[in-house]
Formats: structure tokens, sequence, C-alpha cells
């Protein structure tokens, strides 16, 4: 047993629900008690869907077990043909039925449907959400796709690619999407299918004329681009695009699967990222502190560019999904952090504090944490919160995704000139760093003196005059000076910290 | 003293005979109503014995993540657990161990049984025992379930109130007479609630549950209860079993049903009907100017109830009774005709009642009647709403102060909003 407050992903059958939602003309069929019906919200009322997921819910309970569950089951697959007609349907147990053993497979294959039927076996006890979205987007890939469909020879056409990974309660995905296609046309590279989102049964079918794929959500499509490679010989371009450099790197793997020339279209410049990041009022940015943590494509790929785009010094990388824990563990050799890879966000948060960033990437739960540290924070990855599905056009992928990212997480900060404006007069009755970066309004502001500061164990006594200087550094590296100060004074035998103390450890500490 | 009101109509008479359906089902589990029991009770902690699903609704259901820790957790079973039940035990132990630890302030844990802690029969109520044993006396721990095999949404708090009844202190036979408020309010319509009480005369008042479980209210042959909630018929019967009698009345929303729930009450403790109506009176007053401001919007207009959280009927008696609202059906997971049968008699005759769901076809009876607002889930209002279907969210009802004198403008508020908002729109 685990004992969780919050989670970072929902069981695999969520996943599952993921995908058959993002599609046109699937229906799944989930043998579940009524309370898993709660997972409908997730999309009509987080992304505000419009239409009801595609899913039916046997809903047995208490007084059906004893008697025949199956047949509520199969009663169920019967209503669903010919309620939804579906052009495939998926079966499945959530946990409570996985543990009843009713086998959905089974019990659907006697019936000798007229449709499809995919079964999914996705263990409750085992796996989580993306796990249970890539499974079931790679079951219907392998049942569906038509293994006769290949690509036309190459002279008659623009070279075609298959989008794979974008899902129904995605963050961001509706716009990654599109801003990817773009991108793809101006490369002189034609879309053959958009999948799960968006596809219907016909063109996953039609998935092995492509000439390659791209998979723009690992979580979600590797195992997908994995099949089809093996089935059709397809590679796959696995650089995910966000941020400048990433975007440069995947236009050229692009175009080198694409057999086009990429450099007309990178000489364009297509972000103003590089320029805003140059231009002089950025440079209050440099070694900004910040604490990176999500699933494990959307950290790494937020990490390259904190580090290299914007000039942050990061403090933390982590991810909540192990399955990508190794690409986590690279990237934070890269940075010379330890990487932090648990879905406890007890953990997370006692991290967070003990690195006092100055900026957090992450989810909704570190959106939370750093709220309460009095922390600006940017989402950079699922799990999403309605606040990530904005009505205007905001992709984190591409050239403009980059634009994007420089707005969504600079603005958070307390500004350059504001900054030092805070350092210079600390006492000013109404412009203090109690009230907080002023362009974010009330409800900003900083935290209580202890939120974000290491007890103080140690012998050391401060002297007034110490920590009244102490109270004049910036809150944000405010428990960070405490901290060390107070180390330099352990390792010294100092009893009491005065004036001198803190400035030398300040000189013994700089870098 | 406590003889029941002469009923207009048999119970349930003059309504259309109750569709009764058994099909998929729209609804939350029991566990969900964690989501206001935890802040209700503010010492006591709710461990959901669960799966990652169990976890995922509760941090979904409600957006409830803006607390920062709540009083509430999940022990998610592993497959390891599922391989035997002594495992299973011996882990629960430790991961309560752990909570205690971290959270030394709790005083009442409550193991909570859920849909996959039911079917492999964990044994809460053993282990609730045990652990009670080992924790005692600085925690005591009850245990109920919130599964959704065995319970529908607010079902969750009557099976919670229901495991505090054998925890009440036993009150002596001659016992001066004691009245219980039971359901959880709001904290300011039980304070509004306490303060009518006490003007109206009536001295004992307790309220389960109590805000602190420590404090619960005693109990014995002359206690009288009051329910303030329709759906707590579990909760109903143990206090019968410990020797309290119900007061029958319309539950307390609107002008006529809180005044009916006050002098039902008043009367079983003899207190002078003249008296009664002179305090009421102002209160009375106030209330009907409220609700005459959404009157002119609610008049003549039709509502659909899906089945959520069983305060559908006497809901629908205000909106029908008070506001002039036409009824095309009301939607209940289950009807307690027993608890009920005052609201039923109530309502004005022919109403189509429902009880169970079957969700598809329900959709297509809204589709086909074309309610002006139809009172629905979190899952199926937004898609209606795009079928150009005014929805109403059925969980505002129980997160909302909706109870009362002071508090019936604001719920014939809630339901005029999104009759309001539609008007006002241009885009």
């Amino acid at each position: 047993m685990q004992l969780a407050v919050w989670t970072y992903e929902g069981p695999p059958h969520v996943g599952a629900m993921r995908v058959a939602t993002a599609m046109e003309g699937v229906h799944y069929l989930l043998h579940s008690p009524q309370g898993d019906t709660y997972a409908d919200l997730l999309f009509t009322m987080i992304e505000r869907r419009g239409k009801r997921p595609p899913v039916t819910y046997t809903t047995f309970q208490a007084r059906d077990l004893g008697k025949d569950t199956s047949q509520l089951f199969q009663d169920a697959a019967t209503d669903i043909v010919e309620r939804f007609q579906p052009d495939a349907m998926l079966v499945g147990a959530s946990c409570t039925a996985e543990l009843i053993q009713d086998d959905p497979a089974g019990l659907t294959e006697k019936m000798g449907l007229p449709v499809p039927v995919i079964p999914l076996e996705l263990p409750s006890y085992q796996r989580k959400e993306h796990w249970g979205a890539a499974e079931t987007f790679y079951q219907i890939v392998r049942t569906l796709a038509d293994k006769n469909r290949t690509t036309a020879p190459i002279d008659s056409r623009r070279p075609l690619a298959n989008i794979l990974g974008p899902t129904a309660l995605g963050f961001r995905h509706r716009d990654d999407v599109i801003e990817i296609e773009k991108l793809l046309g101006q490369l002189g590279v034609d879309v053959n299918v958009i999948a799960p989102l968006g596809a219907t049964a016909a063109d996953i079918a039609r998935l092995g004329e492509a000439d390659f794929n791209i998979v723009l959500y690992p979580e979600t499509g590797d195992l997908a681009a994995d099949y089809l490679k093996r089935q059709f010989g397809q590679p796959a371009v696995r650089t995910v695009p966000i941020g400048v450099g990433a975007t440069q790197d995947f236009v050229r793997e692009v175009a080198e699967l694409a057999g086009v020339d990429p450099e007309p279209l990178l000489a364009d410049g297509l972000s103003h990222m590089p320029w805003w990041s140059r231009s002089i009022d950025s440079n209050y940015l440099t070694g900004k502190r910040v604490f990176i943590f999500g699933d494990g494509t959307h950290a790494v790929a937020a990490a390259r560019v904190a580090s290299e785009e914007l000039g942050f010094k990061i403090v933390g990388l982590g991810c909540y999904n192990r399955e990508y824990a190794r690409e986590v563990r690279k990237a934070a050799k890269q940075y010379d952090v330890e990487p932090l890879i648990t879905d406890d966000h007890l953990a997370v948060e006692k991290a967070i504090t003990e690195a006092q960033p100055e900026l957090v990437l992450g989810t909704q739960m570190e959106r939370h944490i750093a709220k309460r540290l009095g922390i600006g924070c940017a989402v950079v990855s699922a799990p999403v919160h309605v606040q990530d599905f904005p009505a205007r056009y905001s992709p984190h992928m591409g050239f403009e995704g980059a634009n994007v990212l420089f707005d969504e997480w600079v603005h958070p900060l307390v500004m350059g000139l504001e900054e030092h404006l805070l350092t210079m007069f600390r006492d000013d009755f109404e412009f203090n760093d109690h009230s907080g970066p002023s362009h974010l309004g009330p409800g900003h502001n900083a935290p209580a003196e202890n939120a974000a500061q290491p007890a103080n164990d140690t012998e050391a006594v401060w002297s007034e005059d110490a920590e009244k200087e102490l109270k004049k550094i910036p809150f944000f590296v405010r428990g960070k000076a405490r901290r060390n100060t107070e180390t330099f004074a352990a390792e010294r035998g100092v009893a009491t910290i005065e004036l001198e103390t803190l400035y030398e450890a300040k000189a013994h500490y700089a870098r | 003293m406590n003889a029941p009101l002469p009923l207009a109509k048999e119970p349930g008479g003059d309504c259309a005979p109750v569709l009764k359906e058994r099909g998929q089902r729209e609804v939350f589990c029991g566990l969900t109503g964690i989501i206001w029991l935890h802040r209700k009770m503010q010492d006591a902690f709710f461990l959901v014995v669960g799966s990652r699903t169990c976890a995922h609704l509760m941090q979904s259901a409600a957006g409830v993540m803006i607390f920062a820790e709540p009083r509430f957790a999940t022990a998610i079973m592993e497959e390891r657990d599922l391989a035997g039940l002594a495992d299973a035990n011996d882990e629960l132990d430790r991961i309560v161990e752990q909570l205690l630890a971290r959270r030394p302030d709790i005083k009442t844990l409550f193991l909570v049984g859920s849909c996959p802690s039911e079917v492999i029969k964990l044994d809460l109520a053993k282990a609730a025992q045990r652990l009670g044993g080992k924790h005692a006396p600085q925690v005591r721990v009850l245990n109920y379930s919130g599964s959704g095999i065995e319970t529908t949404f607010t079902q969750g708090e009557d099976a919670c109130l229901a495991s505090l009844v054998p925890e009440m202190p036993a009150l002596p036979e001659d016992a001066p007479a004691n009245l219980l408020i039971v359901g959880s309010l709001p904290d300011i319509v039980e304070d509004q609630f306490l303060r009518l009480f006490d003007q109206l005369g009536i001295a004992n008042v307790g309220s389960l549950p109590e805000r602190a479980v420590s404090q619960l209210p005693g109990i014995g042959n002359n206690t009288r209860y009051l329910l303030a909630q329709p759906f707590l018929g579990d909760t109903a019967q143990a206090l019968e079993g410990r020797g309290a009698q119900r007061i029958e009345a319309l539950f307390p929303f609107g002008v006529e049903g809180t005044t009916d729930w006050l002098q039902a009450a008043a009367e079983a403790f003899g207190i002078d009907s003249a008296h009664v109506a002179s305090i009421l009176s102002p209160f009375q007053e106030r209330a009907r100017k409220a609700i005459a401001h959404q009157r002119e919007r609610l008049e003549g207009r039709s509502i659909f109830f899906m089945p959520d959280s069983q305060l559908e009927v006497p809901l629908a008696r205000f909106l029908a009774n008070e506001l002039g609202m036409v009824l095309t059906e009301v939607g209940t997971p289950y009807l307690h005709h027993n608890h009920l049968a005052r609201e039923l008699a109530a309502m004005p005759a022919g109403v189509q009642l429902s009880e169970g769901q079957d969700v598809d076809k329900q959709l297509d009876r809204v589709r086909e009647t074309k309610p002006d607002l139809t009172v629905c889930g979190l899952g199926l209002a937004n898609p209606l709403e795009t079928e150009g279907l005014p929805t109403k969210w059925a969980i505002e009802l129980v997160f909302s102060p909706i109870h009362g004198f002071d508090q019936a403008g604001d719920l014939a508020e809630l339901f005029a909003r999104p009759l309001r908002r539609r008007d006002v729109l241009r885009v």
C-alpha cells in the first residue's frame, strides 16, 4: 500500500479514456462500478468538451456481484452497438472489475459483435494513466492498421508523416498539433494521419502509408511508434520540439527523413524568443534558480530551454513517471543536480522547499506547492487543470511555442529593475518584498518569513545587527543566506553570528 | 404531542407511478462525501482504503486541490496487497502509523471502505478495532463504506454518520428531552438554526456531526431528532436503535419547508404555537422577500432533475410550490418513501418521479422534453449545454448553504442564475 494525498497520474483506464475520447467513432465499454463515472468530468469540465466521452460504464452494484455481472457487461455491449454504432469498440475493466475477473475480452469474443473489438488488459494495481494511454493506442494501431497499405512511390508526391501521441486531456496537445502541422507544411511535408487526437478507425487503417512517424508525446506514442517501425519499417522522429533549439533539431531530423532542405526555413528565424532572451532587459534572468518537475519528456525539454535559452540555473529536476526516469537521470547529470524520481508530491514539496528556487516549472501539483511557498510558478506538464486549457492559441511546441514559453515563464518572476529596487529600499511602507511582484496584483504576496526556511537547529545565535541585516536580503534568497551563514558558523564554532560572520559566509559561498 | 399533520394526499398518491430504472448510472460514489465531511469535522481524518482510481476521484471530483493538505488521503492498494489478506492488514497498520506520526492532531480516524476493498473483503471493522485498541486513547478509529457498489454520493455521509451513532454518549433514563439536528450543515446555517431553536425555547440542542467529533451529543429515550438532509436512512435507523425518535417534517428548504421543520420540532417540545408563529414571522417575511426577486424569472419555467444527491424531491417541492416552476421529471438515486412521505404529499399532483437511472434513456427524455433547466452531474452539464439545454450543477446544491430561511433567496438564485446568464450573453 502507498499513502497518497494527491496523485500525479490516474489509473490506466483513464489513459484509455483519453485515447477513446480523442478519437472519432470509437466507443469504450468499461466494466466498472458507478463511482468510476467521475472520469467523464475530467473531459467535460477540465477540458470543456461539449460531448460526453464515448464511454459506457457497466456500473455494477454489490447486489449484482452474487449474480451475473458478465450478463450486465454483455447487455451493455449490445446496447452500444445499437445506440452508438461505433466503428470500433474498446473493452476492458477498471480496478474493481479486474478483481471480479469477468474477462471482458472472452465475453465479447463469444458474442461475435459486428464491429472490431479491441480488448484492453490494463493492470490497475501496477500501472498508471500514461501507460494505459500508450498501451491502448498501441492495441488500436495493432488491430486496425491495415498491413497491406504501405507507402506510394515518393517521386509522385510530397513526403508524408504521421503525428503520434496527442490525446484528449493532454497538456496543450490541441495547439501543439496545429503548430507542428504548420511547421511541417512549411518544410514541404504533408501529414498523413494525426492520432489518436481526431483520428477515425479508417485513419488508423492507413497509418502505413506514411514515410515516417513523428512522436510528439513519447509517453503516449512510443509503443505505437515501435510497432509501426517493426510492421512497416517507418522510422520515427523522437526529438520533442519544445524550445527554439529543440525545434531546430526537430526540423533537421524531419528534413533528413523527408529528404528536404531545412536551412531556408531555419534561416527565417521563426521565433521572437532568441531576441527576447538576448535583449538587455532580460539580463536579470541570468542565473535565476529554477526547479523543474513534470512528466519525463516535458521536464527534460523544459530543462534545456531554461538552461540554454533563458540562462536560468537549474536547482532541481525530476519526473513522476518512472518509465521515463532514464532520460531525466541523464539530463540531471548534465545540469549537475540530483534527479528526483517520485510520484509522492510530499517528497517533491520537500525538495522544492530545500532548493529554494525563484521559479518552479511543474504540474498542477507544483503550482499549489509554489503558491504555498510564495514562489512564482508556470505549468509545463500534465496533470492538468482547467486553467491549462486556455481559450487563446498557446502551444508549447514549435517556434510559436518557444514564444509562449518565454512569456509564461518570465511573467511570474519579479522583474529586473523591480528586483533591484526591492533590494535597495527595503523599508518602503508599500513597496517591499512582502507586497510581492507588483505586476501580479494582490494575492501574490510573499510568504511568511519562515515558510521556506530550514529549521534553525544549530547552536549559533544571531546578533540583533546580523538578524536585521539578514532581513534586508530579498526573501527569495534569504533562507539560503540564513542556512549558509549558520552552516559557516557551525563549522567554525562561532557562538554568535555577528554582521561580520554574515558577510564572511557570503564571501565564502560566493561563486 | 408529535401527531403528524394530516397528509393532504397519500404519499406519492397523486404522483405518476415512480419510474424505476436499472441501467447505467452516472453518479458519484459515497467517497465523494469526504469532500465536505472532512471540512465539517475538524478533528477527524478520512483514510480511504482503495485504489488509484479512488485517489484520483477525490482530487478530481470537486477541484479540492485548493486545500493545502486535506484531512483525507488514500491508502492505495497495490499488486502485492492483493496477493494475501494478512499482508493487506499489515500494510494498513503501517500506513496508519505513518499517517498518525505525520498528523498527531488527528483525534478520530475513519477507515473508509471502497469498491476494491469491499470486493476483496478486507475487513475494515476488524482493522478499526485493532487499530483503535493500539492507538487509544489518543485516537478513535471508526470505519464505514463509501464504496460505489453500495453507496451513491450522499449515502457516503449517511454511512459515516451511522458509524458515529454508537459512539454517542448514552443519556440516563431521566435525562431532560434533547433535540438533535442530523446531517452536516454549513457552520453558518447550523448557527442560524441553533439561534432559532434558542429563541423558540428548545434548550438542549446538539448536532450530528458536531464540528469536533470528540464532542458528540448524548442520546437516549428522551432524544428527538430532526433530519436536516433527506439521505440519512441508515443514520436514522441507528439513532432509533438507541431510543431516539424522529420528528416528522418537511426538509428545511424554502419558507414552507423551514417553517414546517421548525414548527414540528417546537410542537414535539410542547411549545406554544402562537409563540412559534411570532418568532418565525419576521424570518418568513424576509425569506419571502428574497425569493420574490427570483420568482419572476423562474415562474412557469420547466425543470428536470437527473438523480444525484437525494435532495431532488424536497428541492423540487420548493421550486414548484414557492417559485412556480414546472416539474418535468424528478429523478433521485433512491426514494426513501418513509422520510419523504410529507414531501411527496406536498408535491404538485401528477409529477413524474424516477428512481435509479439508465443514463442514455434519461438523456433521451431530457432531449425530448427540452426543459428550461436540467439539474445534473458535472460530467453531463457541458454536453447538454452544447446541445442548447441549460443546466445547473447538482453538486453546487450540496456544497452551498441552502437550508433555512436566510438561504431561501440564495437557493432560488442558484436556479435562476443559469437562465439569467443566458439572457445576458450576446456571444
